[in-house]
């Protein structure tokens, strides 16, 4: 008898029901929209990355004589900047920096602020009050300027600007951590868990974690297009990267003297920050639906 | 399903003694005014014999869902003993252990499934926590669906979303009863489900209640359901017990104008017999300051002076069988009572 | 026979988006005025749906096909205006939760009052002068402290009875009701059933209610539409079909429902479970779940066979009364 359970279940294990993960991928792979937005991301990330293999010129290596030109001039495809620098390989290398300033904060921010908002959700009451009311005192300054004040506090660099981005992030992905751990913890399958004699540690880890990081998650993904923006406005006010690395905001900043000669080329690196930020806002709302997985 | 635990104090020993339990909320009905007290549960004692149906009935705001939770120690109570088999829970009894004993079924099948484990695992979350080994755990809750009546190899490895409302039932069935309980608390649930997929679940309730000797007490604002399941009723209203009796002498002669009003009020299944007149007027009060004396004063048609001014307790008016109303206490005024 | 005051004529309605669902497959009724019809069935038999679609308020991807006529328009043809026109005038509605149908932010006097000079063109005076008629005509108590009462202020089974006045304050022809007891308490609800009856005899609208227990429609409708799978599978009035129904599926819906039953026994059920609506049937929906079908039953979706006029069953089975074998 046991032995055939024994076989039962293994037989069954084979076939068991994809993960819930693997069901929302195999959703997003469906999403035609989704999919030209990674496949854009990707293409970003990926030629930023390997950008010294990709035989382009230097980026810093300018010219006098060849400053802002148009974009289609021979050797040049997207014209060259105020310093005559060749706009392509500048945008690729900008990629680098301005991906990781837009991510990196986001991705502190995910840890720190997940952690706090479902330890304030699941213990509620004082703990709740305390982890909260703190984290409110930083929606008194509006993002931009609590990123400005404590960029200029820390002085310019991009470690600083990661450092003052992370703490602008902290509160809104900790107040959605919040709310959505407390409508999952009155649940009744928490309850259930609960009378079968779980520990918090355990409810927690089985069925708390599960439900709340999917919109945490998708939540952080729609703040990193806002942490590039923030990250490009440090750098145009000279408070991120510093001359003359390639960096978007800053090469928005540098390029805006150009803006009445050279508009078209003037407006190239915030076209890609744009891009960038559209295809995540979009990639996010598709991961969205395909998390709602009862549609 | 684990062993289940052994009976202790005998046949004649009450599976469940619940003395004066009471729970009281503070809500603020205005902004800046003083909280008032939520009476959700006013001092309720009675017992569940081992192997019976106790039904409780009663309105939205008698407190019956709040008494299931009580019992369950999902929330602190505010006083009051509850003793099963005998033993006070949290001294002689500790809670981990009740929780082996004592479950609950709840009415939403879907909000108490979580939406990310497969049926196996929630049905073998319970037995792990125990300190049933991974494999022997998912071995139990294949056994235990083949009892609710669902294919294992069919149902274990699906998601709470792909099936039906009747079937996630069976599985929360299948999920309070792995622990090996001996009474299980159902809190309407039958009460969401298609009237034949209800009869469905009614009848494993009653073939599982046979087969492993369960107890149920079993919540639910409809009377038909309560008819059929229950050996014995507790009618609640506003926090209170008002009358408990066995169903069929509660049925022939209900001793509470609420209890009376409640079977009245049933919709009829004869075209012929339509109810005419509705028993009672008016919504049940709310908790929140409920009426001085008799709590049903206000609606009953029985009323008088002193209803508004007694506050009248559980009186023996047959065998097995008490009603809190002044016209069943002899001597307490009411034109109604014996002198 | 009086002209219809509503008439539905071979009504699909198809849902397609991630998954495809055949709500109503050829659904056809006709209602008298001042008839009450009950729509009796489960959860995903259409019903709802079939009201949503008299008050054409569906989702963009539906696709209707069929008629709908109601008071001599065409329903599915109107445009905005005189569908706006048509609705809460000609037709309104009630709904399972008040809470949710009441405007939160307006009284309840101001809700009533709007609707009124909305559709009659009269005055915010005039309309609250009939919001007030309404909530005494629906027993609300104090009713003139209560016209400045807002939704949240009052009990379950009251704001039912302010959207029963709001529903009839424009003196509509036909009035859709969608479970409106379904969420009150038991005692409740008898009242609300009272009500509407007297009302309904009182304006002499017509009704469609809309429910899935039995009680309920014993309790307030003339005749009954039994329905399954999107269709209409048993008409008739309503002590034909309680007191002989023709469709197993009427059959065993009466059987398994535990009205009136007694411990101990066991309840006779509804093997299975209603099919999935993802194709549009081919054969008899019920089939699967059925002891007596037979290959005809799996074979062709089986047509309205009459009884006697007013009164048919889609089962070829129909014109045989039931067998003694499976009378409780």
């Amino acid at each position: 008898m046991t032995a055939g359970i024994e076989t039962l279940g293994a037989i069954a294990r084979a076939e068991k029901a994809p993960g819930y993960w693997r069901t929302v991928g195999g959703r997003l792979l469906r999403d035609p929209l989704s999919m030209i937005c990674a496949l854009v991301l990707l293409a970003i990330l990926l030629s930023a990355l390997f950008a010294p293999w990709l035989g382009l010129s230097d980026p810093y290596q300018g010219s006098m004589i060849r400053r802002l030109k148009p974009i289609g001039t021979p050797g040049y495809p997207l014209g060259t900047d105020e310093l005559g620098r060749d706009m392509v390989a500048r945008l690729i290398y900008g990629g680098r920096l301005s991906l990781l300033i837009g991510i990196l904060p986001v991705v502190n921010a995910f840890v720190i602020g997940a952690c706090l908002g479902i330890l304030a959700g699941y213990a509620g009451g004082a703990t709740n009050s305390a982890i909260m009311r703190t984290i409110d005192v930083f929606y008194a300054f509006p993002s931009v300027l609590l990123a400005i004040a404590i960029s200029g506090a820390l002085g310019a660099g991009i470690l600083n600007a990661v450092v003052s981005l992370t703490v602008v992030f902290v509160p809104p992905i900790a107040r959605v951590a919040e709310s959505v751990t407390t409508s999952v913890r009155s649940l009744d399958f928490v309850d259930a868990a609960r009378a079968s004699g779980a520990g918090a540690l355990r409810i927690m880890r089985v069925h708390v974690l599960g439900n709340v990081v999917g919109p945490i998650f998708v939540y952080a993904t729609s703040l990193i297009s806002v942490s590039m923006i923030l990250a490009a406005g440090l750098s145009f006010l000279g408070l991120g990267t510093r001359p003359p690395e390639p960096e978007w905001g800053l090469m928005l900043n540098t390029l805006r003297n150009a803006i009445y000669a050279q508009p078209w080329v003037a407006a190239l690196p915030g076209a890609m920050i744009f891009a960038v930020s559209v295809c995540f806002n979009l990639f996010s709302d598709g991961l969205r639906s395909a998390m709602d997985i009862r549609r | 399903m684990l062993a289940p635990a052994p009976d202790r104090g005998g046949p004649a020993q009450p599976l469940l003694e619940v003395r004066g339990l009471t729970k009281h909320f503070r809500a603020r009905t205005k902004p800046f005014a003083p909280p008032k007290v939520v009476r959700a549960v006013d001092g309720i004692s009675f017992s569940v014999a081992k192997g019976e149906t106790v039904g409780v009935v009663g309105e939205s705001g008698c407190g019956k869902s709040t008494a299931a939770r009580l019992l369950m120690h999902l929330m602190p109570r505010d006083a009051g003993d509850i003793l099963y088999d005998g033993e006070r829970v949290g001294s002689t009894l500790p809670l981990r252990d009740l929780r082996r004993r004592m479950q609950m079924v709840f009415q939403d099948s879907y909000a108490s499934l979580n939406p990310r484990l497969t049926i196996e695992d929630s049905i073998a979350f319970g037995p792990t926590v125990h300190g049933v080994r991974d494999a022997a755990a998912r071995n139990l809750a294949r056994d235990l669906l083949r009892r609710v009546g669902l294919e294992p190899n069919t149902f274990a490895g699906r998601y709470p979303h792909e099936i039906s409302g009747g079937q996630r039932q069976r599985i929360n069935i299948a999920r309070a009863l792995a622990l090996g309980p001996s009474l299980v608390i159902l809190d309407e649930a039958v009460s969401a489900l298609d009237k034949s997929v209800e009869a469905q679940v009614l009848n494993l309730l009653v073939d599982l209640k046979t087969e492993l000797g369960l107890t149920f007490l079993f919540i639910s604002h409809d009377l038909n359901v309560m008819r059929f399941i229950s050996d014995r009723i507790l009618v609640m209203y506003l926090g209170e017990v008002v009358e408990i009796g066995p169903v069929e002498s509660l049925w022939a002669a209900p001793r509470h104008p609420y209890t009376a009003a409640l079977i009245a009020a049933m919709p009829t299944l004869d075209p012929d017999r339509r109810t005419m007149t509705a028993p009672i007027a008016g919504d049940p009060p709310s908790p929140i300051d409920p009426p001085s004396g008799c709590r049903f004063h206000t609606r009953c048609v029985f009323a008088e002076g002193v209803c508004a001014k007694v506050h009248p307790v559980l009186a023996e008016v047959g065998p097995d069988h008490q009603a809190a109303c002044l016209m069943a206490i002899p001597g307490s005024g009411h034109s109604g009572a014996a002198a | 026979m009086t002209t219809p005051i509503l008439t539905i004529d071979d009504l699909n309605v198809r849902f397609s988006g991630r998954r495809t669902v055949h709500a109503l497959n050829g659904v056809s009724l006709s209602l008298a005025p001042g008839e009450v019809i009950g729509l009796l069935g489960e959860s995903g038999s259409g019903k709802s749906v079939t009201l949503r679609a008299l008050m054409r308020l569906m989702p963009r991807h539906a696709q209707v096909s069929g008629s709908v006529e109601v008071a001599g328009q065409d329903v599915l043809a109107m445009k905005d205006a005189a569908l706006a026109r048509y609705r809460g005038r000609t037709v309104s509605m009630i709904f399972q939760e008040p809470g949710l149908a009441l405007d939160p932010v307006y009284t309840i006097g101001h809700q009533i009052a709007e609707s009124v000079a909305n559709h009659e063109g009269v005055s915010m005076i005039a309309g609250r002068a009939r919001a007030l008629e309404m909530l005494e005509r629906v027993r609300i108590p104090s009713a003139r402290t209560r016209l400045d009462s807002y939704p949240h202020e009052m009990s379950g089974g009251m704001r039912q009875r302010a959207m029963i006045a709001l529903a009839l304050a424009c003196r509509p022809q036909v009035l859709l009701a969608d479970e409106p007891t379904t969420a009150l308490d038991a005692t409740v609800q008898i009242q609300i059933l009272l009500l509407l009856r007297e009302l309904q005899q009182e304006l002499g609208m017509a009704v469609i209610f809309v429910t899935h227990d039995i009680g309920v429609a014993v309790e307030i409708c003339d005749r009954i539409a039994v329905m399954y799978a999107g269709r209409i599978v048993e008409t008739g009035t309503l002590r034909e079909v309680v007191r002989d129904p023709r469709h197993p599926y009427t059959q065993g819906l009466l059987s398994a429902t535990v009205h009136g039953a007694t411990g101990r026994g066991r309840l006779k059920t509804i093997p299975g479970a209603p099919p999935s609506l993802d194709r549009a049937p081919t054969a008899c929906s019920f089939a699967p779940r059925c002891d007596r079908a037979v290959p005809p039953c799996r074979e062709a979706v089986p047509p309205l066979y009459a009884i006697s006029p007013e009164r048919g069953a889609r089962c070829i089975f129909a014109r045989e009364p039931e067998r003694a074998e499976t009378m409780a």
